[in-house]
């Protein structure tokens, strides 16, 4: 009997305990290690590429030196960031590549989400070949003429066609389909990651081999392997909003920031700075190629690029 | 249950038919003389017949869709998944504050002072030295994010394992019930589960530990329920006698007779839940494994291997100092209350001391940056071992062999056969090795692949782990047989093994692309490496234990070492070899996953690519086919009855 109304008990009060607290906010899920020990903390998602990481970085280190916040970085992929992004996990995405069904879910319908601006860069994805290779065979930069080149892209990866070397499942591509709807004798391979698609073409780099790969401007690694992009037919307005039906290059994309409402709104300085964060593809480049190729802690990389510009960031701050 | 039918049916039929193995191939025989036909007039064709799918990706697309929409109103989310993601934060949160108030200096001392209690002087060292060197390497704070997450997530795992664990113990028809639950929990890539519980939860610390749990609780309650079970009946029936209830039996004497095994499911639990704290970096969990995961995409094996020693670092100390927990030293004096008191006084004392001197934040300066030296001596493996190696060949010459030669024809072979004579196949030796139970899984699971219409990258991934557990098994058979016959290289392996084993997968995968390039080939390698150690340690234990008594018969006999290994110390070793088979297969398909982020392909890239794009109905059924793919091999390379478990 004792042991029944105990029971009885401990539900209950469980169960009080549980609605007491009323409903949890779903939208309002901070991450366990923000403003540890008082400090105002920033959380940003960083996304895989170096880019992200060159942004992320410098503006770490402003709101970290100038600003007096403490910053947590978390690298999610594009799409788990923007939902990350409506929760409140992470307060803001500094460099986005474009995704119409998260805007408007998100930002249009449930207003969890708001646009923080331009980065200044504008971003650009396509298909490119190295250029030694281009230089030895000019006609290889159209897309007519690549099932000639099939031969001599092909590894042991493709079976018997040229390979296309496509980047981490996270990207926006419609490769599968172009080779499909552009009649082209390629497989598209799937390099996984980015890391191991530039581990890749830095390899065939330094054979001098030729390759054909998706790859995107701004990047830091065509100060390493330049390339040359390959011409797909061009892009006109809803070429691609069939994506089965896709026959047309890749648009050109201005990039964007989008912060949390909420943070966006009550965010202080913080938030400020990072409406006004702006700076242009050579800026980028710069960071990203001291993380990337010379190996400096991303901390480092935007020490180096701050202390050298002062012009441009006193603007974000005031 | 097969024993007593066989020898039921020796009387009866003649010759050859009496062993079991040529009896069930008849019956599978004859039973496929009957359904083969039919089926092929039915649906022919080599692959899947597409009239046997079905499509899940609309209702599953609607799910997703109806999650995220209802998340923030709905009340299934308002009071039941957002209280519980509370729970999980503040808890977390709590630790790490906590972790962060007493300072580097304090969590230093009071880890070895634990260490010291409940092992010894040498692992208290060992365990200081090992916190020392997370600070050194500049990874003070993500070290202890990991640990706070790890504290909850393993009290989380060790609770809900115990719950489980003695409910399978002290009711049969729970056991029934939970056995097959947990065999699926184990077999079980952590990888293919991420996307659900990242859809109610969102990305971050909470999905991180759900996961966990659902990922290091089986350990926990099946070696909970196998102690319970297995105490002593004379001890308890004494217990009985004195006219005590059922709890109290429970209580003082199940209970505490358990203890090694409750222990040593906790230690297992510990394992699980670090392994998965990386893979849970996917999924925004942070600490190491998220530096980790960061290095890794600025292709920097350096920053990476300096985020994954402290995770090795704390693999090893917590294995060890559980271990010793779970040793019997009741006899042994100091161990009584008192002494605990003053060694938490102690740590107390440093932890108070390092607070006052300002020792609480790792202090910048005291750092050792082993990136750079890392890195160049990778940049020099992959320039000089890459290509062009004189006679041998380089590392990319040898990768695309193996594709074309091995991985190739094994594909093309495994999607030319009929789908019907795979489904044979499976049950033949699935039959051959277990029960017509097992054989049935196997089957079944297998079916289930087709189903779901995954079919043929479900081959291709079978293909990956074909060739890869073919390459673990031979590498790791004879580094097992020789770590068995050398003491000397068993204790140089040892310590190359705990390394393998506790290193998170993602450090090694920018090594094997820059050796292997991309492809299916690095992903197979990625395997082997992580595979390797569980095999060698089976087998070289196996050898060992084989009856001295029949090894000195044999030497008696005049029988050289070659001969004694392979008439001898192999036959006797030969369940232990079997377990190393299944080991070897669980562990590969753990790591196919991941060989999606090199080029690996097939399911993997699917998952990979559900996770990356939100997208449930693609990475929902690929991990399906996952868990029926590890369902299936499992079923198949498991001897009747198994004795250790994934990890042990």
């Amino acid at each position: 009997m004792r042991v029944r109304t105990t029971a009885a008990v401990a539900s209950a009060a469980a169960l009080t305990l549980l609605t007491g607290c009323g409903a949890a906010d779903m939208t309002k899920q901070a991450s366990p290690f923000a403003n540890a020990q008082g400090a105002k903390t920033v959380t940003l998602s960083v996304q895989s590429w170096v880019g992200a990481q060159a942004n992320v970085a410098v503006a770490q280190y402003l709101l970290e030196h100038e600003l007096g916040y403490r910053v947590d970085t978390v690298q999610v992929d594009e799409v788990p960031a923007w939902d990350a992004l409506s929760q409140g996990r992470v307060d803001a995405i500094l460099e986005d590549w474009g995704h119409p069904e998260q805007e408007q879910r998100y930002v249009k319908d449930k207003k969890t989400i708001a646009p923080g601006g331009d980065l200044g860069v504008t971003g650009h994805i396509g298909w490119f070949v190295p250029t030694y290779f281009a230089k030895k065979h000019p006609d290889v930069t159209n897309w007519k003429n690549l099932n000639k080149y099939a031969d001599l892209l092909r590894t042991a990866e493709s079976g018997g066609k040229g390979q296309l070397m496509d980047g981490s499942p996270s990207y926006v591509t419609n490769d599968k389909a172009l080779v499909k709807n552009l009649d082209l004798d390629y497989e598209v391979v799937f390099a996984g990651s980015e890391a191991a698609q530039i581990t890749q073409i830095k390899q065939f780099a330094k054979e001098k081999k030729p390759f054909l790969s998706y790859w995107y401007t701004p990047q830091w690694l065509f100060e390493k392997v330049p390339m040359t992009e390959v011409k797909l037919p061009p892009y006109k307005e809803g070429c691609d909003a069939d994506p089965e039906k896709v026959d047309c290059a890749y648009p050109v994309t201005p990039l964007q920031k989008y912060l949390n409402a909420d943070f966006a709104k009550k965010g202080g300085k913080a938030a400020d700075l990072l409406k006004r964060f702006k700076w242009t593809t050579e800026d980028q480049n710069q960071v990203s190629l001291m993380i990337a190729e010379q190996k400096m802690r991303p901390e480092e990389a935007a020490k180096k690029w701050v202390d050298g510009h002062e012009s441009v960031w006193k603007e974000w701050l005031s | 249950m097969a024993t007593i039918t066989a020898q039921a049916q020796r009387a009866a039929p003649p010759g050859f038919l009496t062993h079991p193995a040529v009896r069930k191939l008849l019956t599978l025989a004859v039973l496929a003389a009957i359904l083969v036909p039919l089926a092929v007039t039915q649906w022919g064709g080599a692959t899947w017949p597409s009239a046997l799918t079905v499509d899940v990706s609309e209702p599953l697309g609607k799910a997703s869709d109806w999650i995220i929409d209802n998340r923030d109103s709905h009340p299934l989310f308002l009071y039941f998944f957002g209280h519980v993601s509370n729970v999980v934060v503040l808890a977390v949160r709590a630790v790490y504050l906590a972790l962060l108030a007493v300072g580097w200096a304090g969590v230093t001392a009071i880890g070895a002072l634990v260490a010291w209690r409940v092992a010894g002087v040498k692992l208290a060292l060992g365990t200081a030295a090992a916190f020392l060197a997370c600070g050194l390497l500049g990874m003070w704070v993500p070290t202890m994010q990991t640990l706070a997450l790890m504290v909850v997530a393993v009290l989380a795992s060790v609770v809900v394992g115990a719950l489980l664990g003695l409910a399978a113990g002290l009711s049969d028809r729970m056991d029934r019930v939970l056995r097959p639950v947990l065999d699926t929990m184990q077999v079980l890539p952590a990888f293919a589960y991420l996307l659900p519980v990242v859809l109610v939860f969102g990305i971050g610390v909470p999905a991180a530990v759900l996961a966990t749990v659902v990922y290091a609780a089986p350990p926990m309650a099946r070696l909970t329920s196998l102690g319970l079970r297995g105490a002593d009946r004379e001890v308890l029936e004494a217990v009985e006698s004195l006219g005590t209830t059922a709890r109290q039996r429970l209580l003082t004497a199940r209970v505490p007779l358990a203890r090694k095994e409750l222990l040593l499911g906790v230690n297992q639990t510990i394992m699980m839940a670090l392994s998965m704290a990386v893979i849970a970096s996917v999924i925004g969990a942070g600490g190491l494994g998220d530096r980790v995961y960061q290095a890794l995409a600025s292709v920097d094996v350096g920053a990476a291997l300096a985020a994954g020693i402290p995770i090795v670092l704390l693999a090893v100390v917590l294995d060890r100092v559980t271990c010793a927990a779970g040793e019997e030293r009741l006899g042994e004096p100091g161990r009584s209350p008192l002494t605990w008191l003053y060694a938490l006084a102690v740590a107390a004392a440093v932890a108070i001391a390092g607070r006052v001197a300002g020792f609480l934040e790792w202090p910048d300066g005291w750092e050792v940056n082993i990136a750079e030296p890392v890195n160049r001596a990778v940049d020099w493996m992959t320039a000089h071992l890459y290509s062009g190696v004189p006679v041998v060949g380089g590392t990319a010459d040898w990768a695309a062999h193996f594709t074309s030669w091995v991985l190739n024809p094994v594909r093309d072979g495994l999607q030319w056969l009929p789908w019907w004579s795979v489904l044979l196949v499976v049950a033949a030796l699935a039959w051959l090795i277990g029960t017509w139970r097992t054989a049935l899984t196997a089957v079944l699971a297998m079916a289930a692949i087709g189903v779901l219409g995954v079919w043929n990258p479900s081959l291709d991934t079978l293909s990956q782990v074909l060739a890869a557990v073919a390459v673990t098994l031979v590498l790791g058979f004879a580094t097992g047989i020789a770590a068995a016959r050398s003491e000397r290289f068993e204790r140089l392996l040892r310590p190359v093994l705990d390394v393998f084993q506790t290193m998170p997968q993602f450090v090694y995968l920018i090594p094997v692309v820059a050796l292997f390039g991309v492809g299916r080939a690095p992903a197979v390698a990625a395997a082997v490496v992580y595979a390797l150690p569980a095999v060698v340690r089976i087998t070289a234990q196996g050898l060992r234990q084989v009856d001295p008594a029949a090894l000195e018969a044999a030497r008696s006999l005049g029988a050289t070492s070659g001969q004694q290994l392979r008439q001898v110390q192999l036959p006797l070793a030969r369940r232990s070899l079997l377990l190393a088979v299944n080991q070897g297969v669980v562990l590969v398909l753990a790591v196919v996953i991941i060989g999606g982020l090199v080029g690996g392909g097939a399911l993997g890239y699917q998952v990979v690519f559900g996770l990356a794009q939100g997208d449930l109905a693609s990475g929902l059924v690929a991990g399906a086919a996952i868990v029926c793919l590890g369902l299936m091999l499992d079923r198949v390379t498991q001897p009747t009855e198994r004795r250790a478990r994934k990890g042990a």
